[in-house]
Order: C-alpha cells, then sequence, then structure tokens
C-alpha cells in the first residue's frame, strides 16, 4: 500500500481527456526525492522510508542535518518526510540513496494529497465553521454573531466551542484523488481537484488509504 | 508559472481561424452514438468570447425552428473537428446578449468588409 512521493504545488490549469472534456487538475512537479534514511522494526520499532526533496543553499543547513545526510552519502535536501512501509510494500525493497520519481504512480491511481492549506487569518464563525447568519433585517439586531455558548448553570464556556479565529494553515489531506498524468521527463504529476496549499508550498503525495 | 502554460501549449490547437463576435460560424462538433461517431454542424453567430488560454470558450446562438438555441464550446476542443467563418459581422460590442431579445430584421448584422 505505501508508496508517495514529495513535491511542489505549481498551480490549476485544465486539461482535456479522451472524451473531450475539460477537467480540472493540479499540476506538482513531483521529486525526484532520494531516500535519505531507512527505518527497520529491528532499529527504530517501525518501518519507513525518510525522503528528501528539494534544494536549498549549503550554508543554510547546520551541522547536525549536514552529518545526517553526509551518512546517506547524498545531497543536502530541503525537507525531509517519513512515508511509513511494512516489509511487504511496494517502497520496502528501497535503500538509501535510491531516486524516487513521478512513476511511482500511473495514470488512473488514486491518492491522497497532504499540504499545509492557505492561511486565511482571523475569521468569523461562519467562514470558519459553517454557522448560519442570522437575519440581516426586519429589526434584527443579529447578523454574523456565534449564537449561544452554552446554557447558564455551567457559568462558564466549554473546551472546544467553535469560535472565531486563525483559520487556514493548517496540516490538511484532500483523500481519493485521481492522477491524471504522469509527466516523467518534466517530473510532473498532473492530479484532478484542487489540494491544499498555495502555490510554491511543498506536498506530499500517497496513494489513497481508501479503497 | 512556466511549466504550466508548458502543459496548457500542449493541446492548444494551430488551426483556429480568427473569428470574433457577430461572425458567423459553422462548428462541425463530433457527436457520439452509441458506438459510432459522427459530424454534426451547428451553425450560428458568435455571442461572445470568453477566457484565454486552454480555457478559452465561444457560444454560438442560432434559432432553430423559432427556438434560439445557444451551445457554448471550449474553442480548443478535441471534440470540435473544424470551426468555418461564413461571414464576418461588423458588431461595436463583445457581448452581443442584446440579440436574444430581437429577432428577424432587427436581430439582422452588418456584414464586416475586410481589406
Amino acid at each position: 500500500m505505501a508508496k508517495g512521493i514529495l513535491g511542489k504545488k505549481l498551480g490549476m490549469t485544465q486539461i482535456f481527456n479522451e472524451q473531450g472534456s475539460l477537467i480540472p487538475v493540479t499540476v506538482i512537479e513531483a521529486g525526484p526525492c532520494t531516500v535519505v534514511q531507512r527505518k527497520t522494526v529491528d532499529s527504530d520499532g517501525y518501518g519507513a522510508v525518510q525522503l528528501g526533496f528539494g534544494e536549498k543553499r549549503e550554508r543554510l543547513f547546520n551541522k547536525p542535518l549536514k552529518g545526517h545526510f553526509a551518512k546517506a552519502n547524498v545531497q543536502p535536501l530541503r525537507v525531509l518526510r517519513e512515508i511509513r512501509v511494512n516489509d511487504s510494500e511496494d517502497f520496502a525493497g528501497l535503500n538509501v540513496g535510491d531516486q524516487v520519481k513521478a512513476d511511482v504512480f500511473a495514470e488512473g491511481d488514486k491518492v491522497d494529497v497532504t499540504g499545509v492549506s492557505k492561511g486565511k487569518g482571523y475569521q468569523g464563525p461562519i467562514k470558519r465553521h459553517g454557522f448560519h447568519r442570522g437575519p440581516m433585517s426586519h429589526g434584527s439586531k443579529y447578523h454574523r454573531g456565534p449564537g449561544s455558548l452554552g446554557g447558564v448553570d455551567a457559568a462558564r464556556v466549554f473546551k472546544g466551542r467553535k469560535l472565531a479565529g486563525r483559520m487556514g494553515g493548517d496540516r490538511r489531506t484532500t483523500q481519493g484523488l485521481e492522477v491524471v498524468k504522469v509527466d516523467l521527463e518534466r517530473n510532473l504529476l498532473l492530479i484532478k481537484g484542487a489540494v491544499p496549499g498555495v502555490k510554491g508550498s511543498m506536498v506530499m503525495v500517497r496513494n489513497t488509504v481508501k479503497k | 508559472m512556466n511549466l504550466i502554460e508548458a502543459i496548457e501549449k500542449d493541446q492548444l490547437k494551430t488551426n483556429v481561424p480568427e473569428f470574433r463576435s457577430g461572425d458567423s460560424v459553422r462548428v462541425h462538433v463530433k457527436v457520439v452514438e452509441g458506438s459510432n461517431e459522427r459530424i454534426q454542424i451547428f451553425e450560428g453567430v458568435v455571442l461572445r468570447r470568453m477566457g484565454t488560454g486552454i480555457s478559452e470558450l465561444f457560444t454560438v446562438r442560432k434559432v432553430s425552428q423559432g427556438v434560439g438555441v445557444e451551445r457554448t464550446f471550449p474553442v480548443n476542443s478535441p471534440r470540435i473537428e473544424k470551426i468555418e467563418v461564413i461571414r464576418h459581422g461588423k458588431v461595436r460590442r463583445a457581448r452581443l446578449y442584446y440579440l436574444r431579445k430581437r429577432s428577424g430584421k432587427s436581430a439582422r448584422i452588418k456584414e464586416r468588409r475586410r481589406s
């Protein structure tokens, strides 16, 4: 089950499919990623493949990170993410230094895409939690407020009450998206629909947990 | 952004004739009927062109048996076999929505002479 790749969200466009209909796609510059570390049940207590992706100026890496990359004998890379694997899975055969490219996925595969959603700033409960609005007219003075915060006998507001606050900027996963096209030459994945994050942000594409 | 433009460019058609709103066009559309495919012709006046690049659309209006019919096509759709420009119309706006309320003599469009 477990396979995945790191990439950069480039933006959205549309493409025509064989039937001639226009479908919306997100373009992701996926890989090439390098396996930087291979975690096993014996040594780490769980199995995982650590992938590295992207470039960063050499002097911006601190010594511990440089050491980590030197141990794997690979170029220092901008982001490191782990993908959990069991022994029987596709990625189990990978060793440190191996490359993972866009062709881990094929057209028609279903994937989950994880990224950090766009920050929306301080938002009211209507936008943030989908609350209903009060009447705007007919003498109403209650428009976009949060409503009642609870009973009087509690004499306090319970934790977790949905109120206004910072919205967005969270790690989010969109599940069950379809891979429309794989362009190995240009390291591109075209995925149907929208994925979390701003243009240029890092995303992780994994095969879907739901079948 | 360049890579996105490159993806779009791959799909753009090169044989699209120059036409704009007010022109009369004959659109050859591929229609799938069961298992076989045939070409259907939709002929009328271009009401508008909107969008750019791969998402560019145009709307054609015709009056069929007294009923106005409008169809919107993507300019670069592979389902469009070809677009023929029959007549260049002289109009003073880009969106000819006013044609919807008109019929007969008042719905005519003058021909644009091209030198």
